[in-house]
């Protein structure tokens, strides 16, 4: 028997070898493709948003599968690198894109992955574009890395002025998972743009795997806020915003871009919460993609299983798609799929995508001055927009 | 500040802390149970408990909810069962460490599992209309649930002391968990008595599970991970093996991560909810090595 | 006699090892058109490195629970302590204020790696020389910090028996986790952002004026510090120390008896088994090239464990082999299975994100039910079991095929 095992075990172990062998092989043959990794969470705390980006991506790549270049067509090619929404999981997840041989890597959900991430494509030279990791750190201090979203510091301004003009907010409750990079830095600077304009911020954290948030939405009304701002990802916000319903609270939430997200809206709908969330992008921005993006979830039941279960579109989709093209335009302006030669070419890129314009600052980020500020119809359940804020963009020069 | 002080806001967050001590409670004694006959620390049984919410789930998407109760309780216990005919019972002559590292793996499995089964998104457990019907109670309103958890663990608890002291399979049990070896020799059916600590064990899981995320009703792959180490703390804290220790226990934690939660956000303390857990254990476990209520020789090996 | 002819031998192999793993990490830029394994961006050398690291970590695991017996699930914690120290105090003072962006710099104003580089240069081999200067002191502190918490704690915890040890140092692991995630400790340990832009093992890589990579040496730096504490963890075990522990392990009653203090003993291996863990953890910040407290939690303690036991409680080389065995199993082997195949037009089922997971942990359980003993049991893999193994093969071959049926 345990002999049996063993062989069994160590035939399995052959066979796997075996099976990444061939199917590295494979593609080095076919010498018309370039890959394109998609470093995305499909497990983990943020798998959620991380497999709506790809859906993006996948949509984009199913609709321009091929690029000509030098006279020559190739076909583009998703390389998946499962980063499992952890930090200690990223580098080795990385390093298994840069050993596919992918020319350019888009990616990832989440800031804390992409900066674990970063260095390994760092050494290994190729470009990375970030689509919706917002903190300052992703690009600072790197190179290789670029995004096409905005920042959080851009995203605390835009979302302070909301609070203090719409509510005329004098308290603001900030809650947070501890050691998580992307919570706390957004309610930094929050407090920072809060603050200095006269308001009081409340900042609280809770620990990770956390999932009684009663006692701290209890605080926050006995702290008397006038809103609260919960940047947090997928998992804590569907579990904060169903224990408030349950609490019948009045108070307006806020959330940052990780709450618009289907899992979210389902959780809040039919209930009498207040939620405002900025984004990257508003259903009916662009008609064509969202009609297109909805014949796409619709049409398969694993595009429609990663969407959620329903074709509600996520900004984080929206901006997978654009990414895509992103590379694509370096691609044909470099007109090579060579990393070194996208890595140079990058900085100068333009692109006009769903989301709105894309062009890169010589930090590698995107010159954005535009987020879009939605609202849970509790009804409906859809988001309605709420207001667009071109915000200061010389606020979020002085930061840095 | 002051506002913290108010009679309603202390009375809520009271609240919560029995009731999440009381569905920590009903983990803790599958832990304590397990522990006591088979010194083993059941890694796998938080993660029984997520499998249990994640059933809920499943299953009252398909049935109503009172035929679905039942039928998650009979398939929660089969799987307690399974696990310990499968992982535990091969090892039984193993050295204790393999069978924590099994129990170790079968709580990887479980979660693994379940992150390729839901695709690692956070699903929602359905609303029990009998426990999310919200009361009030001293000005604080609350969920049905806060006030049934309670009063459900001390009648579960009450059952069980009545099992264990009254019945021969009670009896069997006291004698595995005092003597392995002799009661063996004494014609006792092992197996059966072992089998039995799980089934009940994983009963009492998923009554705490219902009540528990019918609370926070947010479950991911990991979501059994947290609640099931401080169950276990909660057990150790009692002194592991023994049944009032655990509920105590685990009452006593639940309560206090809750006051500390609620402390005033100026203090910024809340971010040690947990680790307050753990210091408080570490400072019993210091003045009393094994426990509350521990017995003294509890090192068999 | 014989054994100055052992330590000769496990010299020789020890270089000899080295020596290969520079090679292999250098054989694709001297030779073109090898296969895509050797190139410096495969999958294996994430694993050859990783390996290392973990293997450091999981023999230091084994010093306590399998040589002393003692139960102690807190080498996350110890990592962790490891990781932040070296982290801080090697963060070059450019970038300090970028990596604190939160906190506006941090509280440590020095950095070790400037430091050095005042002593020797930055440029050229006194730049090289600044660097390892500024690793090593690092690496060292983090042990010595790992170590100090060791003994602040040992007191208390060492009095505890088996599982209430475990859940004691599981237990300061995870306060030790929420002191370091704490915003009010920011100019310190960064609360809740991963510090980085230290030393990495990539920075060992001996590059020419131009900037070129001339000799890689990013696996071979693990390696060789693996191998050196792992070196320093058998001696211990063989001295007269090492055999106090083994009597400890296997009657604690009798071990006092024969006269043997207990408790400076198990005080010794704690302190010792967490000393190498801050050294592992630092190596580990290195491999990952960030430091954040996050990625310490008890499923880490779990993982190692876990590679401890697959090795077998109680042997060196079972828990080496084991890591190797566990890192590439999880890192590379397996993770054809997260993606979706066809093999022609026909996809095969099951195979999607999150599988992998699924097959390996299946794989553990298979390992645990039929293998309880682990790979090595609690034996070495030896020069005279290797012999053994070959000269029992040799006379098998040499019968004739119709006698053995």
């Amino acid at each position: 028997m345990k002999k049996l095992f063993a062989v069994l075990l160590a035939a399995c172990m052959v066979l796997s070898l075996c099976a990444c062998s061939a199917s590295g092989g494979k593609s080095d043959s076919g010498a018309k493709v370039i890959k394109i990794g998609v470093f995305e969470p499909s497990s983990g705390d943020s798998a959620s948003g991380g497999k709506k980006e790809i859906l993006g991506m996948q949509y984009a790549n199913s609709q321009v599968p091929e690029v000509t270049l030098g006279g020559q067509t190739y076909k583009v090619e998703l390389v998946y690198g499962d980063n499992g929404s952890s930090t200690d999981k990223a580098p080795s997840a990385a390093s298994s894109l840069v050993s596919a041989g992918v020319s350019v890597v888009l990616g990832s959900y989440g800031s804390g992955v992409s900066m674990a991430g970063g260095p390994k494509f760092e050494e290994a030279g190729i470009p990375a574009i970030g689509v919706t990791c917002t903190n300052p750190n992703v690009t600072a201090g790197n190179s290789y890395y670029f995004r096409i979203c905005f920042l959080d510091n851009f995203q605390a301004d835009v979302l302070a002025n909301f609070a203090m003009d719409k509510f005329d907010a004098k308290t603001a409750y900030c809650l947070g998972e501890t050691g998580n990079e992307y919570d706390q830095g957004l309610i930094a600077f929050f407090k920072q743009v809060f603050e200095a304009a006269g308001g009081k911020v409340i900042a609280d954290s809770f620990p990770t795997g956390n999932s009684d948030f009663g006692s701290y939405l209890n605080k926050a009304k006995s702290e008397g806020a006038d809103v609260i701002f919960t940047p947090v990802s997928i998992a804590y916000a569907v579990q904060i915003i169903k224990q408030a319903a349950s609490m019948g609270l009045e108070t307006p939430f806020l959330g940052s871009d990780t709450l618009d997200d289907n899992m979210v809206l389902e959780a809040i709908t039919g209930s009498d919460l207040k939620l405002y969330v900025s984004t990257f992008y508003q259903e009916g921005g662009s008609k064509e993609f969202d009609e297109g993006i909805k014949k796409y979830i619709n049409g398969s039941s694993e595009a429609l299983a990663a969407n959620g279960g329903n074709d509600t579109i996520s900004a984080v989709t929206a901006m997978g798609y654009d990414a895509y093209f992103v590379a694509l335009e370096a691609m044909k302006k470099a007109d090579s799929g060579d990393k070194a030669a996208l890595m140079k070419i990058l900085p100068s890129v333009t692109y006009t995508g769903v989301s709105g314009a894309i062009a890169f600052d010589e930090v590698g980020d995107a010159v954005r001055d535009t987020a879009y500020i939605k609202t849970a119809d509790t009804a409906a359940g859809t988001w309605v927009l709420e207001t667009v804020q071109t915000g200061s963009a010389s606020a979020a020069e002085t930061e840095k | 500040m002051e506002q913290l002080l108010s009679a309603e806001y202390i009375v809520s967050i009271l609240l919560s802390g029995i009731s999440l001590g009381g569905q920590l409670a009903l983990i803790a004694i599958g832990y304590t149970m397990v522990y006591g006959i088979l010194r083993l620390i059941n890694f796998a049984h938080g993660d029984v408990f997520m499998v249990a919410g994640l059933l809920g789930i499943y299953i009252s998407a398909a049935l109503p909810m009172y035929i679905a109760i039942p039928v998650v309780i009979a398939l929660t216990i089969g799987l307690g069962f399974f696990i310990e005919r499968a992982a535990y019972k091969p090892l039984r002559e193993a050295p204790r460490m393999s069978v924590m590292i099994s129990a170790i793996g079968v709580s990887y499995l479980l979660q693994n599992t379940a992150t390729y089964i839901t695709g690692g998104q956070p699903m929602t457990y359905p609303a029990i209309d009998a426990l999310t019907r919200t009361v009030s109670i001293a000005g604080a309103s609350t969920k049905l649930v806060v006030i049934i958890t309670p009063i459900l663990v001390v009648v579960l608890i009450v059952l069980l002391t009545t099992l264990i002291n009254h019945t021969k399979i009670g009896m069997a049990m006291r004698a595995v968990s005092k003597d392995f070896e002799t009661s063996r020799l004494m014609g006792i059916k092992i197996n059966n008595v072992i089998s039995m600590t799980f089934v009940i064990g994983s009963g009492l899981a998923v009554v705490g599970s219902i009540l528990y995320f019918t609370t926070y009703p947010a479950i991911t792959p990991t979501a059994g991970a947290m609640p099931g180490l401080k169950s276990f703390v909660a057990a150790v804290f009692g002194g592991i093996g023994s049944i009032p220790g655990a509920v105590i226990g685990a009452f006593l934690i639940g309560i206090c991560e809750t006051i500390i939660k609620g402390l005033p956000s100026s203090w910024n303390v809340s971010v040690f909810s947990d680790a307050f857990t753990f210091a408080l254990l570490i400072v019993i476990l210091t003045c009393k090595p094994t426990g509350l209520f521990g017995e003294k020789a509890t090192d068999k090996v | 006699m014989r054994k100055t002819k052992h330590t000769g031998r496990s010299l020789l192999a020890v270089a000899g090892l080295l020596l290969v793993i520079i090679l292999l990490e250098n054989i694709s830029s001297w030779i073109p058109g090898l296969p895509a394994v050797f190139a410096p961006t495969s999958q294996l050398f994430t694993v050859l490195k990783k390996g290392a690291v973990y293997s450091l970590v999981a023999v230091s695991m084994n010093l306590l629970n399998g040589f002393t017996g003692l139960f102690s699930l807190g080498q996350a914690g110890f990592m962790l302590l490891g990781a932040y120290t070296y982290a801080i105090l090697t963060v070059p003072m450019a970038s300090k204020d970028q990596v604190y962006y939160l906190f506006g710099g941090s509280a440590v104003k020095f950095s070790l790696v400037d430091l050095f580089q005042s002593l020797f240069g930055n440029t050229g081999f006194g730049g090289y020389l600044s660097l390892i200067c500024a690793v090593l002191v690092g690496i060292l502190f983090a042990g010595l910090v790992a170590a100090l918490f060791a003994a602040l704690i040992g007191t208390p915890v060492l009095r505890l028996k088996s599982d209430y040890l475990a859940i004691a140092t599981l237990g300061f692991a995870e306060i030790l986790r929420a002191i370091f995630q704490w915003q009010t400790l920011g100019p310190i340990t960064n609360g809740a952002n991963m510090l980085k832009s230290f030393p990495t093992f990539a920075d060992f890589n001996i590059r020419n004026g131009a900037g070129q990579v001339v000799l890689r040496l990013s696996t071979f730096v693990p390696f060789l510090a693996a191998i050196i504490c792992i070196a320093l963890i058998v001696l211990l075990i063989h001295s007269s120390y090492g055999r106090a522990f083994k009597a400890i392990r296997d009657d604690e009653v009798a071990a006092e008896a024969m006269g043997i203090s207990l408790f400076k003993h198990k005080m010794l291996s704690f302190v010792i088994s967490s000393f190498f863990s801050g050294v592992g953890g630092a190596l580990f910040a290195m491999y990952v090239a960030n430091a954040q407290a996050k990625a310490f939690t008890s499923t880490m303690t779990y993982e190692i464990l876990l590679i401890v036991v697959i090795g077998g409680i109680g042997s060196i080389s079972g828990s080496v082999i084991g890591t190797f065995l566990y890192v590439a199993c999880s890192e590379w082997w397996l993770r054809f299975l997260d993606a979706e195949t066809y093999i022609g037009s026909f996809k095969v089922p099951l195979l999607r994100s999150g599988f992998r997971m699924v097959v390996f942990s299946v794989v553990i359980m298979i390992i645990v039910l039929f293998f309880s003993k682990g790979i090595m049991g609690d034996k070495e893999l030896s020069w005279a079991g290797i012999g053994g193994l070959l000269k029992k093969r040799r006379p098998k071959k040499k019968t004739p095929a119709g006698k053995e049926g």
